[in-house]
């Protein structure tokens, strides 16, 4: 390894309100090097990434660009000195067209005047380069998600590119694609590029890696170069314990079938059926854009059906509104607690109870409330999904992920429900609060409860669930169960019909 | 607030206070100090007495736009509510009266079911275009504004409706039980049945929930189409019943009544702490909103400000306190 250094950071902090996201890191990236971020969902990588990127300003410590100490007020700075960042959450506008993206900031002029032809073969010549095979006059709304992130990527490479951070940029590309990223990335190498990259799939640090740097809750854990990591080595030194120590063990005692789904079709989704039965944990696994959350959001009501039948305990509730599908006993808990699972601007309290005055057998189907009542029943929840008590009364937006996490969780025992859809539970949570949710997940499947589980995460898909559903582009690819759940045959599955169908 | 608030220095006071219920406890406290230095009649039992009596109609007014705004909607409709009740009514209560000469209650009685319904009409529309159609609240209520407004007119040919049956006005206008006017009972009644309404009911639970985060409020099982929908009717209820007060009030139907309400009970939300971003927002804060505003109005009277610089100040005042309710959200959603 050579000494240069291309960019570092010096006891980089960042504390949000009650959270501190990034404890003292030192980080450092050579030129032509690709350094791989790893941890969990919450452990600090995007906290980071984002500060490097001038999106985000440190608390305290420092970063150092050429051996000079750096401070970026916003993205453009740091694009300014070659430092560019493609993040998860895409800064593309999705009226315009994929040249109009591209040069987004940068448009080509005559005079006054945007150059639009010269920005059109521009566009073209950049995608040829990169390989990436997308007209430069199409909207981008209509791309799929992988070819928007290849518009991401593309517009990375104006000006002189030194420093190229890639945010889990794997997530929505098949295969082929993947690989194609991956020469690509090569090739930047060859150049002298410095790559910071994101990525949660071990399997593929083999493949471009030079260095690991492993963060746990805001605190930089190592750095490991290549040669010298397993994957036992990494988890354990992402998780901090052994995997048998997260994942608990549910007992199979499947009962009577709850929830029935045949023929489902919706925009996206073709012709899926399925079922689950009382005290069983079904996992579902698939790409981001697999379909396996709109699946389950159109079972609920949330999207259009086109077709097919979803029967709840016997009870035909295909036609159902949402409203009615919740109160029948199937709730689903959204994969985003800001946009869809929680009131913010209220209390721990305020939220659960919400669903408390919604679920019937609390309020003896009167018009008024009876509060004292919800107080209490308020607490046990609060007790039951291990809601600190100082916490209770704050508002929601103050509490770290992790804790909201738990507040959307006890949200669902305010209604009564036979079976639970957990669209990504753990997203953005920190290990211990995971074991906690995981024990609740037991519970449930103990106390009879259906229990559904949708993750990006696979280990927690596969450690969790009695059967395990793959999607791939809108098809069921497999209904597995008992030792058929493993991670060969699951990825198997995951990419099966990539080439072939759609 | 809690007898544990570590600090007790002035500064972390204040800066609770304004946390806990807004800019209004400031902006009212500004208004009495400037407003006795302007006039020595200002501070009077007498103007303040006159002042509650005024401010009943505002007051009412702004609790149904506190639930709209709730809700986290708005409704720039309000005061064409007001508008079509009173020339629904008073066309309606002289039609009948002279049906059925012998039976004047039963002919206010039916003028105003008139207005009700009128008024209602109204705000099922707004609800229909917000929550099914999903118009954005501005554009739906400042369309059904125009499109009232115009028929207000249309109906009286812009001519006010005269010939009320005295009993209406000698009651509703002017009226005393127990030597208190009418009007400030019913907005009383009113103030108590909105505050167990918000605080105490399903329903009002559920209005917060939607204004909170109406993905949420879905998820929870809240059939938010049907809460947005009721918001809008309630709060053109209570506008048609400020409308038939106010008819009393000037003993004929007006197509000009409340043309500056929509902005004055906005104005008096905001001030009072009510979130234009829907989801907080208290009953007793509002009411107390809509006095500081009719309050300063009365204030710049006394003190001989001209109606034109009023609107002038009113309107600064809206955004003073739009800017304020920034700063409190901000504060708010980042901790002490």
């Amino acid at each position: 390894m050579n000494k240069q250094v291309l960019l570092c950071t010096q006891n980089l902090t960042k504390q949000y309100p009650g959270v501190l996201a990034l404890n003292g890191v030192n980080f450092d990236l050579a030129p032509g090097e690709v350094h791989v971020l790893f941890g969990e969902n919450g452990a600090g990588k995007s906290t980071l990434i984002s500060m490097l990127a001038g999106a985000n300003h440190p608390t305290d410590g420092s970063i150092e660009f050429n051996g000079e100490t750096v401070q970026f007020s916003n993205v453009a700075d740091a694009q300014d000195i070659g430092i560019y960042t493609v993040f998860q959450e895409f800064s593309l506008i999705p009226t315009l067209t994929v040249a109009e993206n591209i040069f987004l900031g940068w448009e080509p002029m005559i005079g006054p005047f945007v150059d639009h032809r010269k920005m059109r073969k521009r566009s073209t010549e950049m995608l040829h380069e990169l390989g990436f095979d997308i007209e430069p006059t199409e909207i981008v709304a209509h791309l799929s998600r992988a070819q928007q992130q290849m518009i991401e990527i593309t517009k990375a490479f104006h000006g002189d590119l030194s420093v190229l951070i890639l945010d889990e940029p794997t997530a929505s590309l098949t295969d082929k694609e993947v690989d194609h990223l991956f020469d690509f990335i090569k090739e930047l190498k060859s150049r002298g590029v410095g790559i910071i990259y994101i990525s949660h799939r071990i399997q593929e640090f083999a493949r471009i890696a030079d260095r690991i740097t492993i963060l746990r809750d805001g605190v930089k854990i190592g750095t490991v170069s290549m040669n010298e990591a397993d994957d036992s080595t990494l988890i354990k030194m992402m998780t901090g314990r052994e995997i048998s120590e997260i994942y608990p063990t549910i007992k199979h005692n499947p009962g009577n079938e709850t929830l029935r789904v045949e023929g489902l079709r919706t925009a996206g989704i073709f012709d899926a059926s399925f079922s689950v039965r009382a005290g069983e944990v079904l996992g579902v696994a698939g790409l981001v854009g697999s379909g396996k959350s709109r699946l389950f959001r159109s079972v609920m009501g949330l999207t259009t059906r086109v077709s097919g039948s979803v029967h709840l305990n016997c009870k035909d509730i295909s036609h159902a509104s949402t409203a009615d599908i919740i109160r029948s006993g199937l709730y689903y808990l959204s994969p985003d607690r800001k946009a869809e699972g929680l009131d913010l601007a209220k209390s721990s309290n305020d939220n659960l109870a919400v669903n408390l005055v919604m679920g019937e057998k609390n309020t003896n189907n009167s018009q008024f409330i009876n509060w004292k009542a919800i107080a209490q029943r308020t607490q046990e929840i609060s007790d039951h999904v291990e809601i600190a008590q100082q916490n209770r009364n704050k508002i929601v937006s103050q509490l770290s992920g992790g804790n909201q996490q738990k507040v959307l969780f006890g949200r669902c025992f305010g209604q009564d429900v036979d079976v639970f859809i957990f669209d990504e539970p753990t997203v953005g949570v920190d290990i211990g609060t995971r074991a906690a949710l995981y024990r609740l997940i037991k519970e449930l499947a103990d106390a009879g409860k259906a229990v559904i589980v949708i993750s990006s995460d696979l280990p927690e898909a596969m450690n969790l669930a009695h059967r395990l559903l793959v999607l791939a582009h809108g098809h069921i690819t497999a209904d597995l169960s008992g030792d058929e759940i493993n991670e060969q045959q699951v990825l198997k599955y995951f990419f099966d019909e990539s080439g072939e169908k759609i | 607030m809690t007898p544990e608030s570590k600090q007790i220095s002035p500064f972390g006071l204040l800066r609770k206070l304004f946390i806990k219920v807004g800019v209004l406890p400031f902006f009212l406290f500004i208004a009495l100090v400037v407003f006795t230095l302007l006039s020595p009649r200002f501070l009077t039992g007498q103007n303040l007495v006159n002042v509650a009596r005024q401010s009943v109609y505002l007051v009412l007014v702004s609790m149904g736009q506190m639930l709209v705004l709730i809700s986290g909607g708005f409704d720039l409709s309000v005061g064409t509510s007001i508008a079509l009740t009173s020339v629904v009514s008073a066309l309606g209560m002289v039609f009948f009266a002279g049906m059925f000469p012998d039976m004047i209650w039963l002919a206010i009685a039916l003028g105003a079911l008139l207005g009700f319904g009128t008024a209602l009409l109204v705000g099922m529309v707004n609800g229909v275009g917000v929550a099914y159609f999903e118009v954005s609240p501005f554009i739906m209520t400042l369309g059904v504004s125009s499109v009232g407004a115009g028929l207000a007119l249309f109906l009286t040919g812009g001519v006010p409706v005269s010939g009320l049956p005295f009993a209406f006005g000698d009651t509703f206008g002017f009226g005393r039980v127990w030597n208190v006017p009418v009007p400030v009972i019913i907005a009383i009644i009113s103030i108590i049945v909105m505050w167990v309404f918000m605080s105490r009911t399903r329903l009002g639970t559920q209005i917060y929930a939607v204004g909170g985060n109406i993905k949420a409020a879905h998820l929870s099982a809240i059939n938010t189409k049907r809460t947005l929908m009721i918001s809008y009717m309630i709060c053109a209820f209570i506008a048609s019943l400020t409308g038939l007060l106010l008819t009393a009030r000037v003993e004929s139907g007006e197509a000009n009544l409340g043309s500056s309400i929509a902005l004055e009970s906005i104005a008096a939300c905001v001030i009072a702490g009510v979130s234009l971003r829907g989801g907080i927002g208290r009953v007793e804060n509002v009411v107390l909103g809509g006095f500081f505003i009719v309050l300063v109005q009365n204030g710049m009277n006394l003190a001989q400000v001209s109606s034109y610089m009023q609107m002038v100040l009113l309107g600064l005042l809206l955004i003073l306190a739009v800017i304020f309710d920034q700063f409190r959200y901000r504060m708010i959603m980042s901790g002490e």
